[in-house]
């Protein structure tokens, strides 16, 4: 099983933002680094919920805001992690929708319930797999703490590693 | 002209974030592209060879469904292409 790893001010931040937008979704992008079992994530980015006719139960980033999203990541030396959104007074599981409309293989999606305006669980699923045809979600495990910087390296000396073997 | 490619696409483009492409408009572009990294192609592409309908293109800031000549449009060395896919979801 995978690992995603949040400092704690990250995984406050996205809770925070579930009961912000509450009752409606919150979603936001999450910025980071490879690590050796799961993304290392480093900044979260709060992005706009598109779906103002349903944003109850739906929601969407606009594509010029990910385009910014990555932009900003690419000049931090960091990369798209993953995303989060809220489910307002639903549990934190993934929905069909939110399989649908998953993409972005081999990053993580966070989920946060939000039960009455209060953040209850997040949960982390990676979207695994290869193709369209064959991705599914894998239920991951969140680690909160501050990742040691010395972490960071030994995990960037084993990713070049692994790509010069490739 | 730059093409920035996102997370999911790396493993299929060399491991790398941005490419540099020698095209005059943004289907040539993309036919480089998917020419010197096949297995980009169905990623980017159906069968029928239409853009994936989550796959957004932007030429600099503009989408380029909605440029007047959409994928014909011309392109200079300064612009640059980014490949997004779409994210959405919700509860329901």
């Amino acid at each position: 099983m995978s690992t995603l790893h949040l400092t704690s001010e990250i995984f406050q931040a996205i809770r925070t933002h579930g009961e912000d937008t509450y009752p409606h979704e919150c979603c936001g992008a999450l910025l980071g680094r490879p690590g050796e079992h799961g993304w290392v994530v480093t900044d979260a980015i709060r992005a706009g919920n598109t779906r103002t006719d349903s944003a109850h139960n739906r929601y969407n980033i606009a594509p010029i805001e990910l385009v910014r999203i990555q932009r900003s990541a690419r000049e931090k030396g960091l990369e798209i992690a993953g995303f989060y959104h809220s489910h307002p007074d639903h549990p934190a599981q993934w929905s069909q929708t939110d399989f649908a409309e998953a993409h972005w293989l081999g990053c993580s999606y966070v989920i946060t319930s939000v039960e009455k305006g209060r953040a209850a669980i997040t949960n982390s699923f990676l979207l695994a797999g290869t193709t369209e045809e064959d991705k599914h979600f894998e239920h991951e495990t969140i680690h909160v703490g501050d990742a040691p910087s010395a972490q960071f390296e030994s995990q960037q000396q084993a990713n070049q590693s692994i790509k010069d073997q490739r | 002209m730059t093409i920035y490619i996102p997370t999911p696409l790396r493993t299929y483009a060399g491991g790398k974030d941005a490419i540099e492409i020698g095209a005059a408009t943004i289907s040539e572009a993309l036919n480089s592209l998917t020419s010197e990294y096949p297995d980009l192609r169905k990623h980017l592409f159906t069968t029928d060879g239409k853009v994936r309908s989550f796959v957004n293109l932007y030429l600099n800031d503009e989408d380029v469904r909605y440029l007047p000549e959409k994928e014909n449009s011309q392109v200079s060395g300064t612009d640059t292409l980014s490949i997004i896919p779409s994210i959405a979801g919700g509860w329901r």
